[in-house]
């Protein structure tokens, strides 16, 4: 529970001894800020009086190398941006590419695209709800959902050859259709999960102390969660339901049935368990895909080999899994753009840090940091 | 050096095998190494899976241990920029004798997909820290990352040290112009010169 520190901020405590500020500095490596993240944390005794995420650890110029590179030249580069989940940069950059040069995709990589993305919300949550069990101490949580996470990987390696840079998605379609049997062992795969994730839910948050450790920590409402940007599980956590496949819907997902989980408290508790049942969501939306399916083409026809858009802009976003990831780009009429950048929603959720940690204590701090599950190759890009 | 020089029996009849010291200490160093995960970037996810139950990197020996008080090899997993650098070579600092260093992935390697256009990336930890083992990849799956550790394994038993060559390394940081100064490695300049046939080949005869 959140304490008050304005009772606190005295350099003396109730019984007559001195107390005064600690800085500590926790990362840029540590293992529990969850990439390279470094935070500066006043501490009044064991609570924390103000936190401030200090980032650009991993800043690698993604976007400016972007100028430098050719349309299809810069898939592989979207892979590196949100490195737990490669597929939603992937499809966010090919869909302002399709919207600056006028291409359309046809309906089976569109299919693909659906399936592999939801596929990838899975194992993305899966780390993201692993690591708040290992923050919270229950690191048997962490080796259960990687074991559903390395399921979704192997998938993934079948279809790509890759296991985590994918560049599978690509303007105008996807690199290659899946191999044969591909789509059943999907099926077989998404079928065992649901089972999996409720036994997830019944190991990790029916447990008394991870009720504890999460009930209550990082309590975000929903005004701040609207006017800080946030999106994704996140702001979902709070009770705020916007989710861009229905709010913005786009794709393929107007022909899906499936629901949008909220919270109600917008604690870690809330954000962690919206992950999980989105999991559970992103697997029917999987099924219905695999039932509507049907033969054909998967690239667009007729691209030319070096994309020149006509001069202007575009910009599209989709709902990864950590929030709005928007991508825009900018044309000169040349084969590269003249600007791309990029909308990470973890590099606004981080940035509720500040607001969201004063009055927990030092071990709450990285469960909160671990809730707004940011990833820094997207944060810094 | 072989570990074990001769098998015979004691005089009450007891099994004995005879060896020496130096190759006792090389054998037994390698056989649990001690690993500093500093993963930055998309390979920290690997090392992470190289970690958990599919992959099991417990059963060589080497165990993830977020303290470079604790560790004898830091396995570099992922891009380093010129902000991260000066943390990277610190932490290396902080890892008590003797250290190695894993670099995972290409970028680690060289930069990797990040070598040209970019403004921010160091071209390989190899300019701020020495490494011995190179495992290219973008990312290399677990295995590559086991077999990497297996590698260094049979690197620090060829090794001895009672030449105390781990102890007289100079590095330095890079210029800004990314020249790498004062590197001197006697290590490669052994490698060097056993590969040009001046030197003929020591150690390691299994």
């Amino acid at each position: 529970m959140a304490i008050d520190i304005e009772s606190r901020t005295s350099v003396y405590d109730e019984e007559g001894r001195a107390v005064e500020e600690l800085v500590l500095n926790v990362g840029p490596s540590h293992p529990s800020t969850h990439g390279v993240c470094r935070i500066i944390a006043h501490l009044d005794g064991e609570v924390v009086t103000k936190a401030e995420p200090v980032i650009g650890y991993l800043h690698r110029g993604i976007e400016k190398m972007a100028e430098n590179r050719t349309y299809l030249q810069i898939v592989p580069l979207t892979d590196r941006l949100d490195y737990v989940g490669s597929m939603y940069a992937n499809w966010a950059y090919c869909r302002a590419v399709e919207r600056l040069a006028g291409i359309g995709v046809p309906e089976r990589a569109e299919y693909l695209r659906v399936i592999t993305c939801e596929l990838q919300r899975v194992a993305s949550h899966m780390m993201s709800i692993g690591s708040t069990g290992a923050d919270t101490g229950a690191f048997t949580m962490f080796v259960y959902a990687f074991d559903v996470r390395e399921r979704v990987i192997e998938l993934f390696e079948a279809l790509t050859g890759s296991r985590l840079t994918y560049n599978y998605v690509r303007p105008g379609g996807v690199a290659a259709d899946a191999p044969e049997g591909w789509l059943d062992d999907v099926r077989r795969v998404v079928g065992q999960m649901p089972a999996r994730l409720t036994e997830l839910d019944r190991l990790f948050f029916g447990n008394t102390i991870a009720r504890g450790r999460l009930k209550g920590i990082g309590v975000l409402d929903v005004p701040t969660a609207i006017a800080w940007g946030a999106s994704g599980p996140v702001a979902r956590g709070s009770g705020v339901g916007w989710d861009l496949r229905k709010s913005d819907t786009y794709s393929l997902y107007p022909r899906f049935d499936f629901d949008v989980p909220v919270g109600e408290r917008g604690d870690a508790y809330d954000r962690a368990r919206v992950r999980l049942w989105e999991s559970v969501e992103s697997c029917r939306i999987i099924e219905q895909a695999l039932d509507q399916i049907e033969p054909g083409h998967v690239k667009a026809p007729g691209l030319p080999r070096l994309l020149k858009p006509r001069p202007g802009d575009a910009y599209d976003h989709i709902e990864s899994a950590r929030g709005s990831l928007g991508i825009y780009l900018v044309s000169d009429g040349s084969p590269r753009p003249y600007r791309m950048k990029v909308r990470s929603p973890a590099f606004c959720n981080l940035a509720l840090l500040p607001l969201l940690a004063p009055g927990h204590t030092m071990s709450d701090l990285v469960v909160i940091l671990g809730s707004l599950d940011p990833v820094f190759g997207e944060v810094d890009r | 050096m072989a570990l074990v020089d001769k098998i015979g029996q004691s005089l009450t009849g007891a099994p004995l095998v005879l060896t020496n010291v130096d190759a006792l200490i090389d054998w037994s160093r390698g056989q649990s190494l001690w690993a500093m995960p500093m993963g930055t970037a998309c390979c920290a996810m690997e090392l992470i899976a190289a970690s958990f139950s599919k992959f099991d990197f417990d059963r060589l020996g080497s165990f993830p241990r977020p303290d470079p008080r604790h560790t004898d090899v830091m396995i570099v997993a992922g891009t380093i920029t010129r902000k991260m650098a000066p943390a990277v070579k610190r932490l290396w600092e902080q890892m008590p004798e003797p250290k190695y260093c894993i670099a995972m992935g290409n970028c680690a390697v060289s930069g990797g997909i990040f070598y040209y256009d970019t403004y921010s990336v160091v071209r390989g930890v190899d300019e701020i820290i020495p490494v011995d083992v190179y495992l290219s990849g973008c990312p290399p799956r677990p295995e590559a990352l086991q077999d990497a550790v297996l590698q260094l394994r049979e690197l620090i038993r060829s090794r001895s040290i009672a030449q105390g060559r781990e102890y007289d390394r100079v590095y330095t940081l890079p210029l800004p112009g990314g020249e790498r100064a004062g590197t001197t490695d006697p290590g490669r300049a052994e490698a060097a010169d056993v590969l040009a046939g001046r030197r003929p080949k020591t150690g390691g005869d299994e």
